[in-house]
């Protein structure tokens, strides 16, 4: 065990854990922050995915101690019902759930590519979701939800 | 970390049980039965009471009580639909308790796409008989006849007075309680006056879900918890667990924290850590000795033919061999479907808190009732001493590890004296999970000269599509209570039947199951969407075609001479219309791998009485496989209570029975299963979606009926006929994989 700074959605914490334990049980079980879902533990399926300094990555892989000072975001750090998120407010509007079990996985990967490409095409979209499942059949959905929201966030910044 | 609620956060407002946190049972007695004390009244599950059903809250909340849980599905949404709408109350004042063994009725398990169709009758019907017990008793307040009165938004109103004199539901109770049987007569609204049902009303869960504070059974924890975990055996995912044998048990390894617990066969570890517990169960090191009796998979469906019993006559009538015998043309055909899994992309979970007398459970179960019958009788505790609640989990389709997880956490709470929440691993859900089951259809069909189909024979070889936990079964139902106690796992005969029959009109027909007994099948078989009804169909649905090509009429129009059902008619021919579907005729060039398009369409009556569906697929084959690239459907599951929910659960059953068709086959060798991962059994992925496009026919007049599982059913056929369509080539065997496709190619 050895002590860690870990920053989460703005907030720094300092916890006491082996620093090969994967980052999402840090999440989960020490702080309370369940939006990063366990699926497989062999970042197959991306229902962990997380922001770490922007790039997407699988909470449940990467161990907790390779990720000193950098900036962990979860769907808890995207927005709230008061304040909800472009992506969140789009996953609501197009309905796009079933189980929603692969959503907060599905938000965060789409959060990432939406920060390097605010006007992706249906197959860009496809593709930077290719790393995460979904069992119900919600796709479609989502699809259309991401699209919607990379259509407000543009207008949003005044593009077009 | 623990999350705690306080009572008095709790008592501020129901929002908290929206998103499925719950709490000791007595306590959410007292607080969700309203206005009333634990010590004054037990919560009635007297299915014949109001009482089991409603309250009404003094703050005019209505509570309904659902056996049938949400799933995924968006039942949650719909049943309160129902509700609202014939007890007529806002959408926004009801709320919904689903699946907690202290609070809700009996309702059996929520499967066989039954929520709305029995279990949103029984609440219409419950709704509407409290709605006339409130007419009655406004009636009786108001000293006015019951006829002068109606109800609206809650409350009681005489129509005749332009003052509009009113008296409210809450005022017409006494604590919020019916105190009243659920009425014999009781008229329903008309659905021409519905004003929530029918409307495209968003589920209640989704915002929880997409701002990260939706409790699913995997995020709850409770005081004192432990992580536990259980280490299997080898002959993964097998019925039968014959000869196994611990030789040795090395706890050497196991970390500072961690406790190893056994008992028979089941041998598992808890640790205060998750990451600990899961160290720990890779440190144990176990010896087993074991008999395998898995067939090598290439010998599966000879194995299924040779374990079945004496078949099932399910249908007969004619005489089929002797106009088999008098036909020109016989044509026969074998189709195999494989053992399936359940997709749900979060293994199961679920905690247990065992004491020495009582014990609760929260679970992601499909039924609560039965799982507490099969918990107890794990446990040795009497039913009554036994609370199981249902929390939310990944979506399952079925019988998936749901319940042996509950088993295992009941187990290891027992030993540990904690409660101890156990998460199944991916390699534990995609191998010991119950499989849907792998299924053998053959069929003989007789044509006469002319064409007419004038005898159908089929058979098929299943095993049982049921093998959940019930009171009979008891511990042999849950995997803990086989590897602890030696228990064998059983099912009665189910599901390999449905859909074996076909909705045309034939003069000539048999059709018979050769049942398999749990045990005799090589993999633990259980209920996946569908059952039976997905292989079957698509044997049936396929043979059909294959007699429409031998007879050179156009698929859909040869159906369309069998089909009488206008309901049937009118699914398949707006399905055609919709897909602008044009005669098809055969190619005699024989392909040769270049890129070919290929369109084939197929029918269900579900279960022969409810949803119609019928479906038309375009495929581009190439030596790359079979692609997808629009599935049409037209679905007819009579009332639609909540249009976009109808199509959120057709868009899932397409894209699951894409999957199904053409990817999803549990591999195994005679040590168990191989597929443990999603590269080894896949869903689909994004770049293989189809363009989707779905009529809803309603029927406001007829009741509602599934709309869960129907699609799943007509779905491979389509494809397979489309594929056929396009090559020539007929596959036979799911999945339609590129490597059948290249075999079937060069034979």
């Amino acid at each position: 065990m050895s002590m860690h700074v870990l920053i989460v959605n703005d907030t720094t914490y300092e916890i006491d854990v082996d620093p090969r334990t994967p980052l999402l049980y840090v999440l989960r079980n020490d702080l309370g922050i369940i939006s990063p879902k366990f699926g497989c533990g062999l970042s197959e399926c991306g229902a962990c995915t997380v922001l770490a300094d922007g790039r997407p990555v699988r909470a449940c892989c990467v161990p907790v101690g390779s990720l000193a000072s950098q900036k962990i975001v979860t769907v808890e750090g995207l927005g709230t019902p008061e304040r909800p998120h472009p992506l969140q407010q789009a996953f609501i509007d197009e309905q796009a759930a079933q189980c929603g079990y692969c959503i907060p996985g599905m938000l965060m990967s789409a959060q990432a590519l939406l920060a390097q490409n605010s006007s992706p095409t249906d197959e860009q979209v496809r593709q930077a979701l290719a790393g995460n499942l979904c069992g119900c059949g919600t796709h479609i959905r989502i699809v259309k939800a991401i699209q919607r929201a990379a259509g407000i966030m543009r207008r949003e910044e005044g593009r077009p | 970390m623990t999350f705690c609620i306080s009572r008095r956060s709790f008592l501020q407002g129901l929002s908290a049980l929206v998103v499925g946190f719950r709490f000791d049972g007595a306590l959410a007695t007292e607080l969700l039965t309203p206005d009333r004390s634990v010590e004054q009244m037990q919560k009635s599950l007297d299915v014949r009471q109001l009482d089991a059903w409603l309250a009404i809250r003094q703050d005019g909340q209505v509570i309904v009580y659902s056996g049938k849980v949400e799933l995924g599905t968006g039942v949650e949404t719909a049943l309160r639909q129902i509700v609202a709408e014939e007890l007529c109350v806002l959408f926004e004042s009801t709320v919904l308790i689903q699946g907690d063994t202290q609070l809700t009725p009996d309702q059996g398990i929520t499967a066989g796409s039954k929520t709305i169709q029995v279990g949103g009758a029984q609440l219409r019907r419950a709704a509407a008989s409290a709605r006339q017990y409130l007419l009655d008793e406004g009636a009786r307040r108001m000293g006015l006849d019951k006829s002068m009165l109606d109800t609206i938004e809650g409350c009681v109103i005489y129509r005749g007075d332009p003052s509009g004199r009113y008296v409210r539901y809450t005022d017409l109770l006494t604590g919020g309680a019916f105190d009243s049987p659920v009425g014999e007569s009781f008229s329903i609204r008309e659905s021409k006056n519905y004003r929530i049902v029918g409307q495209s009303v968003p589920r209640v869960d989704i915002p929880a879900k997409v701002f990260g504070q939706f409790r699913y059974v995997h995020d709850l924890s409770v005081p004192g918890m432990v992580h536990g975990r259980v280490i299997r055996p080898p002959i993964t995912g097998a019925s039968r667990l014959d000869g196994l044998k611990i030789e040795n048990l090395d706890a050497s390894e196991l970390p500072a924290g961690a406790r190893l617990i056994y008992e028979g066969n089941f041998v598992g570890v808890v640790a205060e850590q998750e990451w600990v517990a899961m160290q720990a169960a890779r440190a144990l090191k176990v010896t087993w000795s074991y008999t395998s009796t898995l067939p090598n998979p290439g010998d599966l469906y000879d194995r299924l033919r040779h374990v079945a019993g004496k078949p099932e006559v399910l249908i007969e009538y004619g005489d089929v061999s002797e106009h088999m015998g008098q036909a020109a043309h016989v044509i026969s055909a074998e189709y195999r479907w494989p053992f399936q899994n359940h997709d749900s992309i979060g293994p199961s979970c679920a905690i247990a808190d065992v004491r020495a007398d009582s014990a609760t459970i929260w679970s992601g179960t499909q039924g609560v009732y039965p799982l507490r019958s099969a918990l107890a009788d794990l446990l040795r505790l009497d039913r009554e001493a036994v609370h199981v609640i249902y929390s939310q989990a990944s979506g399952c389709y079925g019988h998936n590890g749901a319940d042996d997880a509950a088993g295992d956490a009941a187990l290891l709470s027992k030993y540990c004296g904690r409660p101890v929440r156990v998460q199944w691993s991916r390699a534990d859900e995609h191998g010991w999970n119950p499989k849907g089951p792998a299924m053998l259809m053959q069929l003989q069909g007789g044509m006469n000269a002319s064409g007419d189909l004038i005898a159908w024979h089929f058979q098929n070889w299943t095993p049982t599509h049921v093998t959940r936990p019930n009171a009979k079964a008891g511990a042999a139902s849950l995997l803990a209570g086989q590897l602890s106690q030696g228990l064998v796992v059983q099912g009665p005969n189910a599901g390999g039947d449905r859909n074996a029959v076909v909705n045309y009109t034939l003069v000539n027909c048999r059709v018979e199951t050769h049942w398999i007994d749990p045990l005799d099948s090589p993999l633990r078989p259980s209920a996946l969407r569908g059952l039976g009804a997905v292989a079957n169909t698509f044997a049936n649905e396929s043979f059909m075609d294959e007699l429409a090509w031998a007879a050179s009429v156009d698929p859909l129009a040869f159906r369309l001479r069998y089909l009488q059902d206008p309901r049937g008619r009118v699914v398949l021919e707006t399905v055609v219309q919709q897909a602008r579907w044009t005669p098809r005729s055969m190619s005699r060039r024989r392909w040769t791998g270049e890129l070919a398009q290929g369109r084939g369409v197929s029918y269900v009556q579900y279960e022969n009485e409810n949803a119609y569906v019928a479906v038309v697929a375009d495929v581009a084959v190439s030596l790359a496989g079979v692609r997808i690239n629009r599935i049409t459907v037209a679905h007819d599951c009579g009332l639609i209570v909540n249009p976009d929910g109808v199509r959120n659960q057709i868009e899932g059953n397409v894209i699951q029975a894409t999957a199904r068709t053409l990817k999803q086959e549990v591999t195994f060798n005679p040590t168990g299963v191989t597929s443990l991962e999603w590269g080894a059994y896949p869903v689909l992925a994004f770049h293989e979606l189809p363009e989707i496009d779905i009529v809803l026919i309603d029927q406001p007049d007829q009741p509602s009926v599934g709309a869960g599982e129907a699609t799943s059913a007509a779905v491979p056929a389509a494809i397979a006929n489309a594929v056929f369509d396009a090559t020539g080539l007929r596959l036979r065997q799911v999945p339609l994989t590129r490597e059948r496709l290249t075999e079937a190619m060069q034979t």
